[in-house]
Parts: C-alpha cells; structure tokens; sequence
C-alpha cells in the first residue's frame, strides 16, 4: 500500500484530526496532539495497514513551537508513514505517550523528555536518560543556558589558559603558576 | 677424615675468623627499606579496569599481548577500587560519570595514582567549548599523577604516562609518609 493509501484510510478515519500528506522523502502527515495515541493504536491494529514498528521517536525545536515526529513502519507490508505533531505550548509541552502502545517508544520518550523537555503523559517512568536527574533545563533547545555549575563542578567552558598546565581550563581551577605546589625534589642517591 | 668433612671444618673456621663482608661471597646487598618497598611496589601496580570511552580501546590494546602492559606487572586489572593501586581516566568524563569517578577514587585504598589519559580527561578534549555535559579536565575532581596527551594516545604513549608513574613510584619514600588530603567538593 502506498502512503498515500494510508494517509487516505487514515484521514477517512480520523478526519479533521489529521493533516495533509507533506510530499518528501519521508512522506508525512501532522496528527492533533492529543490523539497521538489513538492514531497510533489505530495504525497499528488495522488490516492491511500493520504499522507495527516504531523505528524512531524525534523531537524538534522549532523556535515557536516543538516537535515530535514518529516514524512507522510495517515489516508484513514494507510500507511506512511519518507521523508530526506539534507543541506550540514551549512552557508545559504535553503529549499523551505511544509507549503503551509501541514498547520501543519508552527509553525514546525519556530521551525527547531529558533532552527537548516534553512530558508523555502516561508514560510509565518518565525520568531523564542521559543528564543527571538533578539536571537543570533541557539541553536540546534552541534557547538553552547551561547551568554555571552542577554539584560544585563548573559546568560551561570559561576563557583562561592555565599556563602551568599548558592548556585550557575553567578559570575557577587554582592558578598555578600564582602558586606553585611545592615540588619536593626527589632524592637521586643510590638510585 | 674424608676430604668433604676437611673443607667443611676449613669453612667454619674461616667464617668466625673472616669479616662479615667475606662471609656470604658476593650475595649481600645493603640498601634502605624504602627503595626496596619502591621498588617492589613499581613492579605491581594494578590498575581498575575501567574505561570510559574510546581511549578505552586503546588502553585495551596497550593490556593486549602486542603491548603488552604485564611486562611492567601492571597487568591485573582489578574489578574493584578496592584492590587498585592505579586508576587510568581513559576517556570522555561526564558531569554524571564525573561523580562516579570522584567516588570511585575515593574508594580506593592509599596509595594510588591518577593517569589523565586524553584531551578528554585532560582538558575536556573536543567538547571544551560546546560539550554542556562534559568536565574540563578530571583533575579538577582528583589529583592526576600524569598527564598523557592523544586523542586517543596510542599505546606506546599510555605505555611511556605508565612507566612515568613507575618513576614517580620509584622516587617516593614511604615510610613516615602522609596521606595525601582530601580534596574539596
């Protein structure tokens, strides 16, 4: 079946919840947010569709609003379809999660969570995979900050050459060459 | 008496009459406590078996037969800080590894030794500027004996950092030592 085809039963299912099919590579249609998991369930039970494969799970920023694009596809028939929604909401993105009804969406949740900020509602253990838990912000944003330190350890990069060192380094890390360890030199005789 | 039982009484008496550097022929050394304990303790350095990216592959090369690091008696990578001597930061330490790190020294008993093996762990390597999850160097977490520069360093070059803290080993006295301090945060 070609994603046209899908697109077409899709659309004639859900209606106006579903967008117009985005000609591409990957052809793709944005879907209401809400619904997400409904129309996933959907595509994946129905006859003759059998998108029973979640290759992958994205998010996107961008800048106004966010995204989660979800990439199906069907082993029985090797079609596929992408599938966008859209956050416009940056503050508190909300998405019900597709983990419960594509088990390869849960560790892929966690990282659109740790990374870009979104909230699976539903998701049976949604907490960072990468960072720290005790991370601050979502590293993947366009208008991302990083923290100055997390746990005493200075985290962003800061101008100063550390001379005794020979390299770049925080500017928080003790001058040496201002003070100098006291080198104990080492006893040579009889060696 | 038979000629075996002559040169043993020639022996005996030779021995209470000789000075005592005549005695046992040329099998005496003289030499102070310390230099044999350095010397004993450079010669088994065991190193904790972990890596943290891809100097790891190098460092496996380097414990490999090609390299081959048990020539240097640094071959018994231990599972455990607790039974580490040497603990080799090969690769990219990140803030959440960073930690980990700082515990696993921590745990590991006195005496032992850093090697910063890296531009990762040196200086934060290629993520200096960008890299938001990564630390800028692991010495500032623990005290790194020796720095080896590569990205990542062949084995010859971790080979030459492992021999440097071999020298370091060797140059220590360890009697009356102090224990080295705790470092803050």
């Amino acid at each position: 079946m070609t994603t046209q085809e899908i697109h077409a039963r899709l659309k004639a299912r859900f209606n106006e919840r579903i967008g117009d099919l985005a000609e591409g590579v990957d052809p793709s249609c944005t879907v209401e947010a809400q619904s997400i998991a409904e129309v996933c369930s959907w595509l994946r039970d129905e006859p003759g569709i059998d998108l029973t494969s979640l290759m992958c799970l994205s998010s996107v920023d961008l800048k106004d609003k966010l995204q989660v694009v979800y990439n199906l596809h069907s082993i029985k028939h090797n079609h596929k379809l992408t599938l966008k929604i859209e956050l416009s909401d940056r503050e508190n993105p909300h998405v019900p999660t597709v983990s419960t009804v594509f088990g390869t969406a849960d560790w892929h949740e966690r990282e659109a969570y740790d990374m870009m900020g979104i909230v699976f509602d539903g998701h049976h253990d949604l907490r960072r995979i990468l960072c720290p838990d005790d991370w601050e912000g979502w590293p993947l944003r366009k208008d991302y900050v990083v923290q100055e330190t997390y746990r005493g350890l200075r985290v962003p990069y800061a101008e100063g050459m550390n001379p005794d060192r020979g390299h770049w380094v925080s500017k928080d890390t003790p001058d040496l060459r201002a003070n100098p360890p006291q080198r104990q030199e080492p006893d040579l005789e009889g060696m | 008496m038979s000629k075996t039982q002559t040169e043993i009484k020639i022996r005996e008496k030779a021995e209470q009459t000789l000075p005592l550097e005549g005695r046992h022929g040329n099998n005496v050394i003289i030499t102070s406590v310390d230099k044999v304990l350095s010397w004993a303790r450079q010669s088994s350095v065991w190193p904790m078996s972990f890596g943290l990216a891809c100097c790891a592959i190098e460092m496996m090369a380097t414990a490999a037969g090609r390299f081959d690091i048990d020539r240097f008696g640094m071959g018994v990578m231990r599972a455990s800080p607790r039974q580490s001597d040497l603990m080799i930061v090969a690769g990219t330490v990140t803030m959440k590894m960073a930690l980990r790190v700082k515990k696993l020294y921590e745990q590991m008993p006195e005496p032992k030794y850093v090697l910063s093996m890296g531009s990762c762990a040196t200086c934060g390597g290629p993520y200096w500027k960008h890299g938001y999850h990564v630390l800028k160097g692991v010495d500032q977490i623990v005290p790194v004996d020796v720095y080896v520069a590569g990205c990542p360093p062949r084995p010859e070059a971790l080979l030459e950092g492992l021999m440097m803290i071999q020298e370091k080993i060797k140059r220590e006295e360890m009697l009356g030592k102090k224990l080295a301090p705790v470092m803050a945060a």
